[in-house]
């Protein structure tokens, strides 16, 4: 067992939201460095535990460098990522998704070559509980859980209208059905915490309106954290309930949509300076 | 999609255990009864061992992804064990199915304690750095066979090894093969390995441990690969260390490589050919390797994928296709009230 860790509420973005919870996640001083750049520094945020929020930020400031860092794709050099309060520090990829952190890619990593229902499947794979001597002999408990797991993943893909694509390859879906299958997948795994990666890149206004609704619809069906990077701030406006604000690695703030769209700072950050 | 027949999970393993029952009775009258000459009957059995050893390659290199080139070696390690086994229990009083089903047991697991023993340090790298790795592998184990002459009779071979593969027990062992690598990749353990190829990253952030699954598709393969070396002892009655050299792993890898990775009807195809092709083209046997290396780059150049691709055999769906009488000649689907 992980060590349990006091709870502190002064990170997070929105403080009003969950207050009587914990956070689901905490990053206290997380960085890292690569060689003699500092990619993320300082970094500190609380996450609600039906909380939506944004992370946004001018490109090259580190955002998907955070969501790394939070799956552990790479190790901080600094601070500790605290998940329901457990310290993560230790864990690989693996270990973070089982413990509850699902993320999507930037540039869609899906299966390809298989059915878009395997895809799913796949994301499933803790789900099913059968052993491999169960699996060669096909005992009934082996048809039990793989027809449990079948129904489970079209349910999932019901979220978006998807069951009717189930026997289509992956790769051969457009992009944006694409994008909605990693969410599925994501899904799949049983998270907590919810990590979208730019997901409405490539769509169309009303896909990302549509998207917008499905969010927020997975929130409250599934009760668990989202937290997104995105550069459409027609999206990040519209539901997050709190944004950060990633600039040279750093966060320079924090607060609601309508605190963020009129801090100076942001608006210096991706307009620059004013003359004068 | 509501009007499709569909065929029950009992009756599709019914169609297909009547259909190898069927084969097996088959070919053993063919091969007993004298039909076949010794020829042939032996053609058949070599068939049988490059099936096995085609489509277990085919778990690590088409559906895992890798390029293991040290296949031989686990074959080598299979076939030895098996035919010290076998010769060992000439003497004692074990009854001679027993004594063969027990040396093919202990052949595929030994094998697959040396697939793990070499696939944890080797699957740490990928690409052209795992296929040098394992070449490695399987030349350290030829070598060490014949620097160990007390147990493996070292380079003049191994001798005296009972002559126990016959149709039956060859025939068995590709059966079951065939169905275990099946079974497995149809289950949650097989999608895993199959993520794995598709996309590392994916794998692991949807929570799938890839170095056990690595890991453990690798000493699968080498499983299969064990029983097949021993298969080999079985049919040859002696083994030289020769035989296992690295030109032995290149030969299964084309086989995969022609039938299309990942898809086992392609390596059952392949290895079919490719065995039997150069005894058939015995009679112009001056041209023999021309030909057989032609017949390489024409499928490379015009199939890379190999000739089935990933295509994957199915029969129960194509008794399903005859039955919805959905054919791929025919247009789509609506337009076939009355044929």
């Amino acid at each position: 067992m992980s060590k349990m860790v006091p709870v502190k509420q002064s990170y997070s973005i929105v403080p009003e939201r969950d207050y009587h919870k914990s956070p689901i996640l905490e990053a206290h001083h997380l960085g890292i460095d690569f060689g003699g750049l500092t990619a993320v520094d300082d970094f500190n945020i609380a996450i609600g535990r039906t909380e939506i929020c944004g992370l946004i930020g001018p490109n090259g400031a580190g955002k998907t460098t955070v969501f790394n860092l939070l799956t552990k794709v790479y190790q901080p050099t600094r601070g500790t990522i605290l998940l329901d309060g457990m310290d993560t520090s230790g864990f690989n990829t693996v270990k973070a998704n089982q413990a509850g952190i699902a993320r999507t890619f930037q540039n869609i990593r899906l299966f390809k070559n298989l059915t878009v229902l395997d895809n799913v499947l796949i994301g499933l794979h803790n789900d099913i509980n059968c052993s491999i001597p169960k699996a060669l002999l096909r005992t009934p408990s082996y048809w039990k859980a793989e027809k449990a797991a079948k129904t489970k993943a079209l349910d999932l893909l019901s979220i978006f209208d998807m069951q009717d694509l189930a026997n289509a390859e992956a790769g051969s879906l457009p992009y944006g059905a694409q994008r909605r299958l990693e969410i599925v997948r994501a899904l799949a795994t049983n998270p907590k915490l919810l990590l979208l990666d730019e997901p409405a890149a490539g769509m169309n206004p009303s896909e990302t309106a549509e998207l917008m609704e499905n969010i927020r619809k997975i929130r409250d069906t599934f009760q668990i954290a989202i937290m997104l990077i995105e550069h459409d701030m027609n999206l990040v406006m519209g539901i997050c309930e709190g944004i950060a604000v990633l600039s040279y690695g750093k966060i320079i703030a924090k607060g609601t949509p309508a605190e963020i769209t009129s801090n100076p700072a942001v608006i210096e950050a991706y307009l620059g300076k004013k003359e004068g | 999609m509501e009007n499709q027949k569909h065929i029950s999970m009992p009756v599709r393993y019914g169609i297909n255990t009547t259909l190898i029952v069927l084969f097996l009775i088959m070919g053993y009258v063919l091969t007993s009864s004298g039909f076949t000459n010794r020829a042939q009957t032996s053609l058949i059995l070599q068939i049988g061992i490059y099936i096995i050893l085609a489509v277990s390659l085919n778990v690590a290199t088409g559906y895992l992804g890798q390029l293991p080139l040290g296949h031989a070696g686990f074959m080598a390690v299979g076939a030895y064990s098996c035919g010290i086994f076998w010769k060992s229990s000439l003497a004692s009083a074990l009854p001679t199915p027993i004594s063969i089903f027990l040396g093919l047991v202990v052949a595929g697991i030994v094998a697959a304690i040396f697939g793990v023993l070499i696939g944890i340090p080797a699957l740490r790298l990928k690409g052209d750095y795992l296929a040098i790795i394992t070449l490695g592998f399987g030349e350290i184990i030829r070598v060490a066979i014949i620097n160990l002459p007390s147990i493996t009779g070292g380079t003049p071979g191994l001798l005296g090894i009972p002559k126990h593969s016959n149709f039956i027990v060859v025939y068995l062992c590709v059966v079951f093969t065939i169905v275990a690598i099946h079974m497995m990749m149809k289950s949650r353990h097989g999608r895993a390995i199959l993520s794995i190829r598709e996309n590392e990253i994916a794998a692991e952030s949807c929570g799938i441990n890839t170095t056990y699954y690595k890991v453990m598709a690798f000493a699968f393969s080498a499983f299969f690969a064990g029983i097949a070396g021993g298969l080999y002892a079985g049919f040859q009655g002696l083994l030289v260390p020769k035989s296992f050299d690295f030109m032995a792993s290149i030969n299964i890898l084309v086989m995969v490589v022609l039938g299309g990775m990942g898809s086992m009807i392609g390596s059952v195809i392949a290895a079919t050919v490719l065995t039997a092709l150069p005894l058939l083209l015995q009679s112009f046997n001056t041209y023999r390797m021309i030909i057989y290396s032609l017949l390489l780059i024409i499928v490379m150049i015009f199939k890379p994928s190999g000739l089935m691709g990933m295509y994957d055999f199915s029969l129960s769906r194509i008794l399903e296709r005859i039955l919805n009488r959905d054919f791929p000649w025919k247009k789509k689907k609506g337009d076939e009230v009355n044929v």
